[in-house]
């Protein structure tokens, strides 16, 4: 995984809320994992700085917690994009294309999947299956579903944000 | 707290409100009932929108009195949402746009017609239109796990009430012994729905038989097969019926606390589960003393972080636990030692899903369904090249034909089957010549596929299975955890020769050396991750060999898809010399003069196939 190029630009507000649900939820069994989503809830990725305050608060190895966060698909250690494209490569999309829509998305942003425009605005990450497959191939812009597409609609989409 | 006694008032007032959608039956308060498909394939097609449309239009009708509207589970015509159903009729709308919905309400809903051009085309004839339980699509089909999706208001549990909810826990509790429980369920032949295919009777037992102060039961619904959907519709369109029989599982082993381990990016489902939870517990269905029998049992959501490695029983039960989802060898089994060290059940969704109607209707009713080994009903999500792309459940024993021709219509553009791919990542490439083999347990797994979760991936001419077999092992190797050298290791070799095959320099001998590795990472890896993950590259070498032939020897991928090894070139008889495709090439890479057949330099062509698309003649194609 690769490390974030953005500098880390955490606030008071969102360390406090970390640390309230740690307090709150910290010593319940199999805490690691939940504080991981609900940290990434807050900082949208999971930098060390983070991964640090996680450790500190559970009161457990730096190691340990970075083990967890690299080994989840949903956790990101990079900042991601203000739009956060995901393109769905799960069988039912990629037999439809999916391949071609995610090369295209690419080709539009001149970024690779796992990355991020240098101003911020997009990144790209390939997901497996959100179950639309009725829709396929399908990908998400945030919570935004676009469905049954082809190679030639994405820039006008992109072209919207 | 309910009572017995008030649960059952509260079916018994429930039966006006639901009658129409049961059966047609006729209904005092009602005259129409709508239900709107609110499961994730039709909401991302809109479906909210329209059930927004709809509650306007019938408002400003002045029709709310009579006019129930509902936002419901999958229907399982995925491809054709947003889904509209109008009972008593049971018209069945699709594709329905916001102007849809005014004319559904002004010329069906107060007008007393249904809208004919909106109506799904399969349910319109000549005489007229036919409800939507006579279509192909549905009437070949046998919905028991799926028997509520759609039919309820997943958010409101008197609804699920309404259609016997809750009446199996009841009559486990003041009727039953644990041991009783377990003999139903292990009489009844059901297997795990999960891909295992374990007897869960035996399951049961096993744990039952381990003392223990704490055990617990857990719910796999980690849908990580992707392109298989069945368990989040049931979560999403019938989220009782697994806390039901969740509770039952506790008290046929002897547990007080479950866990359901769900997918994060499943979130309706898991909003669903969360209101479900809710509402149990405060009818007393979840709890302390649950029916006054002094049992008690709770349920907590633990929500997945994306690894597929999960669907294993040890993986997920190490990942309740806030770890990396590694599994473990058995034995021990969960049984023995499972969360926390404790006895633990883990059974998946659709499994739970069928739990309360075995309990009800006993376990000759759901034995005699199915073939000799395998009981009862399998829930598919068919996908891919095929026209009713959606959730289907049909008795064991079903053709893969019937599934996929009749029920599933065929395969669009008149373009030919070539395979239907089973069991996901772990699964395999059927061929059209093994179509008319009963499904099964064992016999997808003699002809070298398996059930798997349930999805089934249907392949066209225009597919290359050397390049499935890439995508299934690069999955993989994504998802392996490490923990084990021959998954590790071995699937990124494997992946690591098939790229060479798709990319050209796959050489003699190829094949043989990947039989023999596959052969040796099934034999060797800790868990069924591994263990499978050659499926894919066996099954597609087995059926289609040449296929790998014509890449390996002849440089050649003869559906097109290896763009490494596909030339397009311009037909000289059919090309006319407009010029079109050489102005469009982004690489100038076609030459030509005008109304002289064009040339593709092949050494400058970068194969993105601008020109096909140009060409009004058909005078590019690929080769």
């Amino acid at each position: 995984m690769s490390k974030s190029t953005v500098p880390f630009a955490g606030t008071q507000e969102q360390k406090v809320e970390l640390q309230n649900y740690i307090q709150e939820h910290g010593s319940e069994p199999g805490a690691l994992l939940p504080t991981l989503q609900k940290a990434q809830d807050i900082y949208g990725y999971l930098p060390i700085e983070v991964q640090e305050m996680v450790a500190l608060g559970l009161n457990i190895p730096l190691s340990e917690v970075y083990g967890v966060a690299t080994f989840y698909a949903q956790f990101s250690l990079s900042a991601r994009g203000k739009y956060k494209i995901s393109v769905c490569l799960g069988t039912a999309c990629y037999v439809k294309g999916a391949g071609e829509i995610l090369e295209r998305v690419m080709d539009e942003l001149g970024i690779g999947y796992g990355e991020c425009t240098p101003d911020g605005k997009f990144s790209i990450e390939e997901c497996r299956c959100l179950g639309a497959c009725g829709l396929a191939p399908v990908m998400t812009i945030n919570s935004e579903v676009y469905g049954r597409l082809t190679p030639d609609m994405i820039p006008d989409i992109l072209a919207k944000y | 707290m309910k009572t017995v006694q008030e649960l059952k008032e509260i079916r018994e007032r429930m039966q006006d409100i639901v009658a129409l959608r049961d059966n047609h039956k006729s209904s005092k308060k009602f005259k129409y009932s709508v239900m709107v498909c609110g499961g994730t394939g039709c909401t991302s097609s809109g479906s909210n929108g329209i059930y927004d449309r709809l509650l306007a239009e019938v408002e400003e009708a002045g029709i709310a009195d009579s006019v129930q509207l509902i936002l419901t589970g999958c229907f399982g015509l995925c491809a054709l949402g947003p889904i509209v159903i109008v009972y008593p009729e049971g018209s069945f709308y699709c594709l329905v746009e916001p102007d849809g919905a005014e004319r559904i309400v002004k010329e069906h809903l107060v007008g007393g017609t249904p809208v004919k051009d909106l109506l799904y085309h399969e349910t319109v004839n000549d005489d007229g239109y036919q409800s939507l339980d006579e279509t192909p699509f549905y009437k070949k089909q046998k919905r028991t796990a799926l028997r509520n999706c759609g039919r309820i208001c997943p958010e409101n549990i008197d609804e699920y009430l309404a259609f016997d909810g809750y009446l199996a826990l009841e009559k486990v509790l003041c009727e039953m012994k644990p041991e009783d429980v377990i003999k139903v369920i292990t009489d009844s032949g059901l297997r795990g729905r999960g891909g295992g295919g374990f007897p869960t009777g035996v399951k049961w037992k096993f744990a039952a038989q381990n003392e223990a102060e704490q055990k617990y039961v857990c719910c796999n619904a980690d849908e990580g097969d992707p392109g298989a959907f069945m368990d989040r519709s049931i979560l999403e369109g019938d989220p009782h019926v697994i806390l039901e029989a969740m509770a039952i599982t506790g008290y046929a082993i002897g547990a007080s606390e479950g866990y359901v381990y769900v997918r994060a990016e499943y979130p309706i489902a898991v909003s669903r589960f969360e209101i479900a939870i809710k509402q149990a517990r405060a009818y007393g269905l979840l709890g302390k003393n649950i029916f006054g029998s002094g049992f008690d049992f709770d349920v907590h959501i633990k929500l997945g972080a994306g690894a597929f490695v999960c669907g294993e029983e040890t993986a997920l039960i190490t990942s309740i636990e806030g770890n990396r989802g590694e599994p473990r060898p058995r034995p021990p089994f969960p049984a023995v030692k499972g969360l926390w060290g404790k006895p633990t059940v883990l059974n998946n969704v659709e499994t739970y899903a069928n739990i309360p109607q075995i309990i009800l209707h006993g376990a000759d009713w759901f034995n005699s369904m199915g073939t000799e080994k395998s009981k009862g009903t399998k829930v598919f999500a068919l996908g891919g090249k095929i026209h009713n792309v959606g959730l289907v459940e049909v008795e064991m024993g079903t053709t893969l034909r019937e599934i996929v021709e009749d029920i599933g219509g065929g395969v669009p553009d008149g373009k030919k089957f070539k395979a239907a791919q089973t069991g996901g990542p772990s699964g395999g490439c059927i061929p059209a010549e093994k179509l008319d083999v009963p499904i099964d347990y064992d016999n997808l797994t003699a002809i070298g596929s398996m059930m798997g979760s349930g999805g089934l991936i249907v392949m066209d001419e225009d597919n290359c299975m050397v390049d499935i077999a890439k995508f299934f092992l690069a999955f993989t190797v994504d998802e392996s955890c490490g923990k084990c050298t021959p998954c590790r290791i071995g699937t990124k070799k494997l992946l690591d020769m098939l790229t060479d095959i798709t990319d050209g320099r796959g050489k003699a001998g190829d094949i043989e050396k990947m039989v023999e590795l596959s052969e040796y990472i099934r034999a060797n890896s800790l868990c069924a991750l591994g263990q499978t993950a050659p499926n894919p590259v066996l099954s597609t070498i087995h059926y289609f060999r040449e296929e790998y032939e014509a890449h390996i020897n002849e440089k050649r991928c003869p559906s097109g898809v290896c763009k490494n090894l596909t030339r397009y070139i311009i037909l000289a008889d059919k090309c006319k010399g407009c010029t079109l495709c050489a102005r469009k090439c982004p690489n100038e890479a076609i030459e030509g003069q005008v109304k002289a057949p064009h040339v593709i330099d092949q050494d400058k062509c970068i194969k993105c196939g601008v020109c096909i698309g140009a060409c009004k003649f058909g005078a590019v194609i690929k080769a």
